[in-house]
């Protein structure tokens, strides 16, 4: 088919990538920049590297960051998983509709709403914000995206091999266990992911939950760059976007060596 | 019920119950309440310990002056009718950009699409904060726009854009076209091309066929994409604050401001309130969306 390769696509697949990697790309480059302003170049320089890394309050938030992200999305990753089984094997149940609508609704929530509504529930119950405020923030979000990216895979597998376990003897936890968890393990472990990025990424919900002495990147780099752009943050930037970019293409080229295996383990099994 | 089943339920539903759907009351409660005693700390309105005669009191202490409030400043109305023209308008301009970059992607040879698709995606995983601050140093009157086009004699002087609605504009439908684009390249891929075929063969020409065939059985792709678009764009804050300047209203934006620099919760709550009866209606019809798509691939 020729026309795969039409003029129209080939222009609308190099403007639309133009557009979504420019921007970025711009930043990395002006990152290495040794000048001061950020508009004018002035040759290359590392100097914003080690300015942010002397930055104390930079790294401490990132270490709050990275705690908030690990603790949330693990506990996000269980609930959601949970909350996929019950939308996808859960059957009838007393407030299934509700349910559902909790699951999807905040996919959509605008977030200061979200923020605005966990803080003033922390707030009546006494809670002192802090770390554990924003990881029980973050965890109710992200476990809704975790159920999604499940439940997907939920849905597309064949139920008789889970049939077929229960039948051989198996209790439903042992069943659960053996089949279906490593089937639903890649989106498992994506829906991880996902709820690990949306973690390390999220201003407005942290910055409603946040205390005094918890303050996360986010929050520290919408301060910093209120205040116009700075080489230091487009320095962070980079190194934020490297983190994800190399993270990304392993994880796809995991992925993709295990289809391939997995392929190939077929082919030699219909042979013999 | 057996208690195992009961339990893998009770446990995410009532964590959702706790910190999804409690919060919305609370918000609402406090919308409902005085101004003077809600500033922290505020005194509860609801005695549950005093039972029905705290719950009857409770209903006579509430009032909605706050309601009122945001009636007669028309800030918080121009603020909301701003918000929802500027997601309409970048919905529409995200549709325009994103649909050729689905279709062309759906249309690309086989081995080539889980690579573009990565592609798509990849913006997703980096950080949104980070992807509206870029444009900060692009869009400035010293920045790289304004360079490009002073070199090419295209102006002569700078333009100013950042701290404009266009600048609001371009932070949106940059970071929100992703979630346009996958939606409706999950419907185009599925197309069967002998559909297209068959169009061609009967005398179609290929605009018709498009028009015809193709655009129709994209449409709950594109449906699913303007609703990722619209709603979380409404209550959009980061975008109109770091782009959008004094100037740009937009109701997520007025907010947090009362919340943070006027401090007035109950202001912020019905504001929150109102928004949330104005999402409503999106939000039940995506997830009305959502069912069905889900329905349509069992």
């Amino acid at each position: 088919m020729n026309r795969r390769f039409s003029l129209f696509n080939v222009t609308s697949l190099t403007l639309g990538f133009a557009f979504l990697y420019l921007p970025m790309i711009i930043l990395i480059i002006y990152s290495f920049n040794a000048s001061k302003l950020v508009t004018v170049w002035a040759g290359f320089s590392t100097r914003w590297y080690g300015e942010l890394l002397r930055n104390e309050q930079f790294l401490d938030a990132a270490w709050v960051t990275l705690k908030v992200a690990v603790a949330s999305s693990t506990l996000a990753t269980v609930l959601g998983t949970m909350a996929a089984y019950v939308l996808v094997r859960g059957g009838k149940f007393m407030g299934r509709t509700l349910f559902s609508g909790m699951i999807y609704a905040p996919l959509v929530m605008p977030e200061v709403i979200t923020g605005l509504s966990l803080l003033l529930l922390f707030i009546s119950i006494g809670l002192d914000r802090g770390v554990f405020t924003i990881v029980l923030a973050h965890t109710t979000f992200s476990m809704c995206y975790v159920s999604v990216v499940v439940s997907a895979r939920l849905v597309s597998f064949d139920r008789s091999l889970e049939e077929a376990a229960l039948d051989l003897g198996c209790s439903p936890f042992d069943a659960f266990k053996s089949v279906t968890l490593p089937i639903i393990t890649p989106a498992v472990v994506s829906g991880w992911l996902l709820a690990f990025t949306l973690s390390l990424d999220d201003l407005v919900i942290a910055s409603f939950t946040s205390g005094p002495s918890s303050t996360t990147l986010p929050i520290k780099i919408f301060s910093a760059v209120r205040l116009g752009v700075s080489p230091e943050i487009n320095a962070l930037s980079t190194i934020m976007i490297g983190i994800v970019a190399i993270g990304v293409v392993t994880a796809s080229l995991v992925s993709k060596r295990a289809i391939l295996r997995q392929k190939r383990e077929e082919e030699e099994g219909f042979k013999q | 019920m057996n208690p195992r089943r009961l339990l893998l339920i009770l446990v995410p539903y009532g964590w959702l119950l706790a910190l999804f759907l409690i919060p919305f009351v609370i918000v609402l409660k406090i919308a409902l309440s005085d101004t003077a005693i809600s500033i922290p700390p505020y005194t509860p309105l609801l005695d549950l310990a005093a039972g029905w005669e705290g719950f009857k009191s409770f209903l006579g202490q509430l009032d909605f002056e706050n309601f009122v409030f945001l009636t007669e400043d028309d800030l918080y109305w121009k603020a909301y009718l701003s918000s929802l023209q500027i997601a309409l308008v970048s919905t529409i301009i995200t549709l325009i950009i994103g649909y050729p970059i689905a279709y062309a992607m759906a249309r690309s040879a086989p081995e080539w699409r889980p690579t573009l698709m990565m592609l798509v995606i990849l913006p997703f995983w980096t950080s949104f904060l980070i992807r509206v601050y870029a444009w900060m140093g692009i869009l400035s009157n010293e920045g790289l726009l304004n360079q490009f086009l002073l070199w090419t004699g295209l102006i002569s002087d700078p333009l100013t854009i950042l701290n404009t609605k266009t600048a609001v504009y371009i932070g949106i439908v940059y970071t929100y076209l992703p979630f346009m684009i996958l939606p409706i390249y999950a419907t185009l891929e599925k197309l069967d091309a002998s559909l297209l075929e068959a169009a061609e063969d009967l005398g179609c020409t290929r605009l018709s066929a498009f028009w015809l065939v193709t655009f129709p059985l994209s449409k709950s792709g594109i449906i699913a994409g303007c609703f990722l678009v619209f709603i979380p764009v409404i209550g959009e804050f980061v975008i109109p604050s770091l782009l959008g300047g004094s100037g740009t209203l937009m109701i997520g934006k007025v907010l947090w401001e009362e919340f943070f620099s006027n401090r007035d919760w109950p202001v912020a709550s019905a504001v929150a309130v109102i928004l949330l009866m104005i999402l409503v209606i999106p939000i039940i019809l995506f997830q009305r969306n959502e069912q069905k798509n889900r329905e349509a691939d069992q």
